[in-house]
């Protein structure tokens, strides 16, 4: 099969990667080749951080370059913004519709843009924008959005319940298990 | 069982296998994880060193004593241990003893994007290079056996994107080689004149005898390819952008070892193909070595120098076409990394902005004090950069600008090689104030322990440096210690030394607000009655507070109540939370 790219963009301090890791264990129980490529160090300091998660039957480059993923998932609607020149045409994008400010618009030396979501839907993608915060504190957590948006990006892709638990469970503490699963449901059917 | 592994953890897999049994480092991005990793084993001994020419020096000692060694570092921490790498270039080893070394094209984490490569041709010791996490194990191993056979250390070369990538890899076990002997050899290991004058044309020989090797070794290998009007010679991660961009069309001859490289086997592939391509990251490195043997290629001219390559670049530059995406015509605000709400360095860094202080800065997440709204550094080159060059800004300056500069340093850089540079400024009497940022953890590569934190690599409690005697003790009589939450106190303590006609130390001592056993009060209240908008708070550029509507508003998820802000309000709009 051809290889498949979702790109997972946010703020450092997110739980970005906790997402990449939960892809990437579904994605290798699956057997498929994987690649999850992400960036630690300076960026983390609530700057803006990128995870790459490729699969396939080869994968080579650990990076999604521009115009070639298949969904983008952002935990927050500037981030998402910023990175749809990486999505294929036609692509996805599910996007958390929380606003976070960046400093530059903490200071007024910007503008946070109005109205992203209408902007991003008359691209040429596919905009899937939901409140993953306030769905991630109806589970019992502002910490479980990583989960929110997993069982969102669930619907788009063809993997099993079974998968997703067996995923989840590797993933998360165990005494926060069922708090993510309820947010992974909320996400899935919201 | 296949897993996915960081190449970091990967290399630390390998060192585990191949029954390294000691691991000496200093933390750097995109490094530090090899050795965080490799602590967990606990067959192996592993530390924190205070800088990386203590680590590879300390890694040398394991190897004549008989065991396998190791010590990782990022690239510009190979300029702190370029001197002892150099003379173990002639020395040899007992045991093996390999040293890994982690590039960061792009500078995601670093102040310049240096070509470790160099070194690996300078100081005449071989260099591994994976592309991926299952070479990295593989390599890893492969670099003992090497290490032993030819007598020799071995470089094993990372980038940001082999070490922060995971990939699919499968473990084997642990084989732990019986202890060496060690035996007295002063031709060997006594590097003075005359034993070095002999030791030195053992080492052409061994490079001979690498080359010779590198000509049948499997690490560097030919991907056959159909279409032979290109043949593309590349490693490490950029072999995966070529193999993204372009498949298995053309021969690609993959260098797993870049020195020393072969020269047959180069020459016979060049052969092959119409057209002979260099694909590699920074510096002509591979292509520099094709050009003296008298080759054409084609690789710089096509390939920048400068930052990452990606499989569009290969692509766009060996002629393909590259899909582009939807772009948004809106400008859209960078989100640069920005100190964390209760980060103590920002308050001291608002008190040397008040003062308008020149600061010369260090390495560390206190390097964020360069950025708006704060933009109180002047400097920031290298570790310990600010101690030693603040004794030469001093001694050049005249009695007009006296006592209007300062450095400020880490506890941990400062531990590092900023402690030498406080030497000096004792021994050739400078009037000058050094700021110890002490946060108690070394902060930026991710809250890795070091010698002033009371506890080791393992978590386990050890002997803790008390800044203030070191201090003392290299001849600063003038040490004091200031709380950064308390700006007054900040300014008075600053004040009072730099008007004092001596050396001074001040340590700003507070953990960071990210530490697990900080606890915080709690978010600070913000009262709109009273907020004038002012702005006075905006100042510090904490990411919790921002203005709506005019009146001030408090971020509770990401305030902690440091108070700081508070400090600042002249109106008493801002205070202690409920």
């Amino acid at each position: 099969m051809e290889t498949k790219n979702i790109m997972i963009v946010g703020v450092g301090g997110q739980g970005t990667l906790l997402a990449s890791k939960l892809l990437g264990r579904l994605l290798l129980t699956k057997g498929f080749d994987v690649k999850v490529s992400e960036v630690h160090g300076m960026s983390q300091r609530g700057g803006s951080v990128v995870t790459y998660v490729r699969w396939g039957d080869r994968v080579c480059s650990p990076i999604i370059d521009k115009g070639q993923a298949d969904c983008i998932l952002s935990f927050e609607l500037l981030e998402a913004a910023r990175y749809t020149e990486y999505l294929k045409p036609g692509g996805r994008i599910i996007v958390n519709s929380q606003q976070i400010n960046p400093m530059p618009v903490i200071a007024g030396a910007a503008v946070y843009p109005e109205k992203l979501v209408e902007k991003l839907s008359a691209l040429e993608i596919n905009v899937d924008a939901l409140d993953a915060l306030s769905l991630a504190e109806e589970a019992g957590s502002s910490k479980a959005v990583n989960l929110v948006l997993m069982g969102r990006l669930a619907k788009h892709f063809d993997f099993t319940d079974e998968e997703w638990m067996d995923a989840i469970e590797h993933s998360v503490p165990p005494k926060f298990l069922e708090l993510n699963r309820k947010a992974f449901e909320l996400g899935r059917s919201a | 069982m296949k897993t996915l592994m960081l190449g970091n953890e990967a290399v630390a897999r390998g060192l585990y296998e191949a029954g390294c049994s000691f691991v000496s480092s200093y933390p750097g991005t995109p490094s530090t994880e090899i050795t965080e990793c490799v602590a967990k084993y606990e067959e192996v001994y592993a530390e924190w060193a205070p800088n990386e020419k203590v680590a590879l020096e300390a890694a040398f000692g394991a190897s004549l004593r008989g065991k396998r060694s190791f010590c990782a570092m990022k690239h510009v921490g190979l300029n702190v241990a370029a001197d002892p790498l150099f003379t173990i270039s002639y020395t040899g080893v007992n045991a093996g003893l390999v040293i890994g070394v982690a590039d960061d094209a792009g500078m995601h984490s670093s102040q310049n994007e240096q070509d470790s490569r160099h070194y690996a041709r300078a100081s005449k010791i071989p260099m591994l290079e994976p592309s991926d996490s299952a070479e990295a194990i593989a390599f890893a191993k492969l670099a003992y056996e090497l290490s032993e056979e030819y007598d020799t250390a071995v470089l094993i070369k990372m980038c940001t994107r082999v070490s922060h990538s995971q990939s699919v890899v499968e473990t084997g076990e642990r084989v732990l080689p019986a202890q060496r002997p060690y035996e007295k050899n002063p031709g060997k290991y006594i590097m003075m004149p005359a034993n070095a004058k002999k030791r030195h044309p053992d080492v052409e020989e061994r490079t001979k005898a690498l080359t010779a090797w590198a000509e049948k070794a499997e690490i560097n290998r030919i991907d056959p390819g159909q279409d032979t009007s290109m043949g593309i010679i590349t490693s490490s991660t950029c072999y995966q952008y070529v193999k993204e961009a372009l498949g298995d069309t053309c021969p690609v001859l993959k260098l797993g070892m870049i020195w020393p490289m072969p020269e047959q086997k180069i020459r016979d592939f060049a052969a092959s193909v119409d057209k002979l391509v260099v694909v590699e990251e920074l510096d002509s490195f591979i292509e520099t070595h094709c050009r003296n043997l008298g080759l054409s290629v084609a690789g710089k001219e096509l390939f920048t120098e400068i930052g990452e390559l990606g499989q569009n670049l290969v692509k766009e530059k060996l002629g393909e076409r590259v899909q582009s995406g939807a772009v948004l015509a809106e400008d859209i605000p960078a989100r640069p990394p920005v100190m964390c709400a209760g980060c103590p360095h920002r308050s001291l860094f608002y008190v040397l902005k008040k003062l308008n202080l020149t600061v010369l800065g260090d390495i560390g997440c206190y390097t964020l004090g360069a950025v708006a709204p704060l933009n109180a550094i002047d400097t920031t080159i290298c570790m310990g950069a600010s101690v030693s060059g603040l004794h030469g800004f001093v001694k050049a300056g005249d009695e007009e600008n006296a006592g209007r500069t300062v450095a400020v340093i880490g506890d941990s850089t400062f531990i590092h090689s900023g402690v030498t540079g406080l030497i000096n400024i004792a021994y050739n009497d400078s009037n000058s104030t050094v700021i110890i940022l002490d946060n108690s953890i070394t902060g930026m590569t991710g809250h890795q322990q070091n010698p002033t934190t009371g506890f080791n690599l393992k978590g386990d409690p050890c002997t803790k440096i008390d800044l203030e005697s070191l201090c003392r003790a290299v001849g600063v009589r003038r040490v004091r210690v200031v709380d950064p939450y308390d700006m007054d106190a900040c300014q008075a303590a600053i004040q009072e030394e730099l008007a004092a006609k001596e050396p001074s130390v001040i340590i700003s001592r507070r953990p960071c607000a990210l530490l697990k056993y900080v606890k915080h009060p709690g978010p600070i209240c913000a009262d709109p009655e009273k907020c004038k908008g002012c702005k006075a708070c905006m100042n510090i550029g904490c990411p919790a507070i921002s203005m709506e509507e005019g009146k001030v508003k408090i971020d509770t998820t990401l305030c902690v109540g440091c108070g700081v802000c508070e400090q600042l309000c002249k109106f008493g709009a801002l205070g202690a939370g409920k």
